[in-house]
């Protein structure tokens, strides 16, 4: 199977190809630095994509993200996990506000400061 | 009239790095004037990641990079006044300010440094022509209402102009649960990064509509729909390719026009292509004593990009306050060549050290030479893969190439091979 | 029960609450937008005409030339920005000398002071960037500027301070004659009275048809219109006109009284009374006629565009008359309707009074509008003075138009007190500026929504189902 993507890795933008067989990426091509390879292994077989959001604290919202990417096909379910919390009291940049999310071993952490 | 030796007006991103580096290079009398109950500037509402790659080599969200700045400020013990308008500056550099608690106040400062930042192209700026529903809004505007406000402002949108608030906007709203119809982009190629392109409109299926733009807007009360149509190459809508898009949202991200009102009041001398001012290697104005940087000099498009031209305004209002001025050797006028729309800074003062000119281009092109020359002999070259006119490109030009200039001015372009 | 009402809280019917005000009258106005001033007075040229275009002897030149000469009096009680700036009708080719002549007898035999042709060179030194193709001009003195929405506030403030009510989102539906008396209804509520009049602007000829009055018609014009900034407000100093013709007096470019140039109107008859549609023509035909006469113009520096109706009767003039037992037409004002708006007040007063309507005079009448803080043309001892009063007029809310928190709330509760985003725009000039509400909108909302104590999402941009956001995302 190929697929193809734009290389995101730096404003270059170049058109990877990659060759996947049985799962497994067995060619990259088109990319012009090591790092393109690296990111279209990744892309081809399991994308991940940090979550940035909010979520309510009283009448403010704070802002929050995944501390690593997560796989990119449940976004709109990690999305449905963070909107039902509410925050009653008031957050610092770092606070773990969920831990460990669907298992995925990563946490939702604070961005910003918020004082209710 | 209280006296400061450094004002700096504007706390964003610009604002706070230019404190700390004048702080750092000496000077502690200094006042940091904004008119948010926070400092952070429009960083607080960019709740994306993606800054702060270059400056700490770590990914950040807007609100964090900012709280790395304010942890600075903070530590410094620089005096911060919130909630603070600035009314007015004069080429004295008298600030006229106010607030709720003080009132309209006047400082005499010795220096200033002007970071106000940018505003969005609206409708109006745009011209586009209907009825004038609610449910028209900047990129930015419906960032506020969404990150900071916590309010959907639309539920089916097409956006206008892919620049990079635009884009981030189109996956904030799908992930909010909008349904972001099109992105119409009226040139043929996205003033976006490719990052966001992928990550905010590929991810979700949003098609970009490359050379398109919205001629008409529908409904009385809120949005009902756009006409969008395809433009020719002089950019002028071809009617017969005419197409009406039910939806209650027109999101428009156009452009961003630095906030130069102050400095028109000073009469600093503008540049017509950045909306800025004019400025030399430190970043100082053609009024002494008065620096610029971040978005209110040109439109950036990495926060680590003003961080690091901030620092260089702030270094400069520290040696002015030091010196009584600057020591100027020289005065090297930058001209623009092939394919450069502007560069920044304009002129070079002091050929003491290595000048870093940062540039943009006026087109997308790939494989390329950019050259720096002094009348015909070429005093700088370096092949680039593609630049584009949503990425800022720069130059590092030597103290001692500097010091041989003949012409009196650099002419900084872009050659195309093969 | 009312003594008087009044449909359509345009500028005329605006001025005719005020004068009804004088008096001990139970008064009404009723309007079926959401804030007053939403037809032709929310979008015109904004121009008090010297009072030469209208043919003598007509209602149109009588009410100009007379509205003109008090109108410095009227915004002066009122509170409202007037600026007698003068205004010039040029000719651009030797052939339309023998209009300006005309144009010139004309206004001497109306009454308008102070007329004279002038020649090229004094012309451009009026206008230095007029074209050179400029031939002269007519210039007059007396003509000003005004804001149209501005001066239509002030005066139904001003009534409903002196005790006039005002109604609105009352879209009149029905009026039925019972004994000696109107009813007036709306989809939900009827209202009675014993006089009425009808100002209800490009609408005014379906009012009088519900009391099966159809002796005229109004045609709806609709007008273009560009704003440019502020930096470009001196580009002219006087209103400039081009000669006239049949259907108006063409592209104008002026000043406005808060500081903007404004190019237009087309001029463009509709079917739908209230389309205020602009259009990709329409935009680039004022740019281009404005360009042919002045070739600088910037024309990069629109801020925003917009578009007016205009009530064009088919009698050609106003059409001020008793039209049944107890009801006053005020109908077909058109350009000049808001230069006379002044002077057709105390006229239709004067005819109520002949229909019966018994005038005691109203001791607490104030005809003085207390007018808004201007926060940015204080000097900074009245500024520190009102902030200490009250700590809001030190927060700026709009920065392009310096508009403090504190002007807004005032305009939540003076009279006519505003209620949706663009109301708040017209009173204050927040989101007026160069961004347009794209910094302060958000700012705007939450301090209606706290005023007037509604949901956030409640809020509208001018009303009706105008809502601004869909509510909380979370």
């Amino acid at each position: 199977m190929e697929k193809n993507f734009t290389c995101i890795v730096c404003p270059m933008g170049c058109s990877l190809k990659v060759q996947i067989e049985d799962g497994k990426v067995v060619s990259v091509t088109g990319n012009t630095c090591p790092r393109g390879a690296k990111y279209a292994q990744t892309e081809a077989v399991a994308p991940v994509r940090t979550l940035t959001t909010t979520v309510r604290a009283g009448e403010k919202m704070v802002s929050v993200k995944s501390t690593q990417p997560l796989p990119k096909e449940n976004l709109k379910k990690y999305m449905d996990m963070i909107n039902s919390v509410k925050l009653e009291t008031s957050v610092n940049v770092g606070d773990v506000i969920i831990a460990d999310i669907d298992g995925t071993g990563i946490d939702i952490v604070a961005t910003k400061n918020v004082d209710i | 009239m209280r006296n400061i030796d450094l004002v700096i007006i504007g706390g964003g991103p610009a604002g706070m790095s230019a404190a700390v580096s004048a702080y750092n290079s000496g000077i502690k009398d200094i006042l940091i004037l904004d008119r948010e109950p926070r400092l952070g500037g429009i960083l607080q509402q960019c709740i994306h990641n993606g800054f702060g790659l270059h400056r700490f080599k770590e990914e950040l969200t807007g609100p964090e990079y900012s709280w790395k700045y304010e942890q600075m400020v903070n530590e410094l013990k620089i005096p911060v006044m919130l909630g603070t308008m600035v009314l007015d500056v004069t080429e004295d550099k008298i600030i006229t300010a106010m607030n709720e608690e003080n009132g309209v106040f006047q400082i005499q400062a010795k220096a200033v440094v002007m970071a106000m930042g940018c505003r969005e192209r609206s409708r109006g700026a745009l011209n586009i022509a209907g009825m004038r529903p609610a449910g028209i809004y900047t990129a930015g505007a419906a960032q506020k209402f969404v990150n900071i406000k916590g309010y959907l402002p639309g539920k089916k949108v097409v956006i206008l102009g892919s620049g990079d608030i635009g884009l981030i906007m189109a996956r904030r709203m799908t992930l909010e649960g909008a349904k972001v119809i099109t992105v119409c982009e009226l040139m043929p190629y996205s003033g976006g990064l490719t990052r966001n392109i992928v990550q905010c409109l590929n991810d979700f299926d949003i098609p970009l509509k490359l050379s398109h733009t919205v001629v008409k807007i529908h409904g009385k009360e809120r949005v009902e729909g756009v006409t969008i149509a395809k433009v020719d190459k002089s950019l002028k809508p071809i009617m017969e390719t005419a197409e009406y898009i039910e939806c209650d949202t027109l999101l428009l991200s156009c452009g961003l026009i630095p906030e130069n009102e102050l400095s028109k009041g000073a009469s600093i001398t503008l540049d017509r292509v950045t909306g800025g001012a004019v400025v030399d290697q430190r970043r100082e104005t053609d009024k002494k004593g008065i620096f610029a940087c971040g978005n209110v000099l040109h439109v950036h498009d990495l926060v680590d990009y003003v961080s690091e031209e901030a620092e260089i305004a702030g270094k400069g209002a520290a040696e002015y306050i030091q010196n009584d001025g600057f020591n100027k050797n020289c005065d090297i006028k930058m001209t623009l060549g092939d394919c450069v729309r502007y560069t920044v800074p304009q002129h070079i003062t002091s050929n003491e050290n290595d000048v870093k000119i940062y540039f943009r281009v006026s087109d997308v092109h790939k494989d390329v030479t950019v050259e720096a020359k002094d009348g015909d002999e070429v005093i700088f070259s370096r092949k680039k893969q593609r630049v584009a006119p949503g990425e800022m490109e720069s130059i590092l030009i030597k103290s001692d190439v500097l010091k041989n200039i003949k012409s009196g001015a650099i002419t900084v372009g872009v050659k195309l091979n093969g | 029960m009312y003594d008087v009402v009044i449909i359509g809280a345009g500028v005329v019917g605006g001025f005719i609450a005020r004068e009804l005000s004088r008096y001990k009258l139970n008064i009404c106005l009723l309007e079926k937008e959401n804030d007053v001033a939403m037809g032709a007075s929310r979008a015109n040229s904004g121009i008090v005409h010297a009072g030469f275009d209208a043919l003598t002897g007509t209602k149109k030149a009588e009410f100009n030339v007379l509205g003109a000469k008090i109108m410095k009096r009227v915004t002066d009680e009122l509170g409202v920005k007037y600026k007698n700036n003068g205004s010039l009708v040029v000719a651009y080719s030797e052939e339309e000398l023998p209009t300006l002549q005309k144009l010139y007898e004309r206004g001497v035999a109306n009454g308008v002071e102070n007329l004279q042709i002038i020649d090229k060179a004094k012309l451009l030194e009026l206008e230095p960037n007029l074209t050179d193709s400029a031939v002269a001009a007519l210039y007059a003195p007396t003509a000003g500027i005004v804001c149209p929405y501005e001066l239509t506030i002030a005066a139904v403030g001003n009534a409903m301070d002196n005790g006039a009510e005002l109604k609105l989102d009352f879209d009149v539906k029905s009026i039925r004659r019972n004994g000696d008396f109107y009813e007036i209804s709306s989809e939900n509520e009827t209202v009675e009275c014993k006089y009425l009049v009808n100002a209800a602007g490009v609408h005014s000829d379906n009012i009088a048809a519900l009391i099966g009055d159809t002796s005229f018609n109004v045609t709806a014009r609709k007008g273009e219109y560009l704003l440019l900034d502020k930096e470009f407000g001196t580009m002219a100093s006087h209103t400039i006109f081009r000669c006239p013709t049949s259907m108006g007096k063409g592209i104008l470019v002026s000043p406005t009284v808060d500081g903007n140039l404004i190019l237009g109107p087309t001029s463009v008859n509709i079917d739908d009374k209230d389309n205020n549609e602009t259009t990709p023509e329409g935009l680039s035909e004022i740019m281009s006629k404005t360009l042919a006469v002045m070739p600088k113009a910037p024309l990069r520096s629109v801020i925003t565009s917009f578009c007016g109706v205009r009530a064009v009767p088919s009698t050609g003039d106003f059409i001020i008359e008793k039209a049944a037992d107890g009801f006053v037409n005020c109908a077909g004002i058109e350009s000049p309707g808001l230069s006379s708006a002044p002077a057709i007040a105390p006229y239709v007063v004067e005819l109520l009074k002949g229909m019966g309507l018994s005038l005691e005079e109203n001791e607490s009448f104030n005809p003085i509008r207390k007018p808004a803080h201007l926060f940015r043309e204080m000097s900074m001892e009245d500024k520190n003075k009102v902030i200490a009063e009250n700590p809001k007029y030190g927060k700026v809310v709009c920065r392009c138009e310096t508009v403090t928190e504190g002007e807004i709330v005032e305009a939540i509760h003076t009279n006519p007190k505003a209620t949706s985003v663009d109301a708040i725009k017209r009173r204050t000039r927040s989101g007026m500026g160069r961004c347009q509400g794209g910094f302060c909108a958000p700012t705007v909302v939450e301090i209606l929504a706290r005023e007037l104590d509604i949901p956030f999402e409640a809020v509208t941009k001018s009303g009706g189902n105008s809502i601004i956001n869909y509510g909380r995302i979370k």
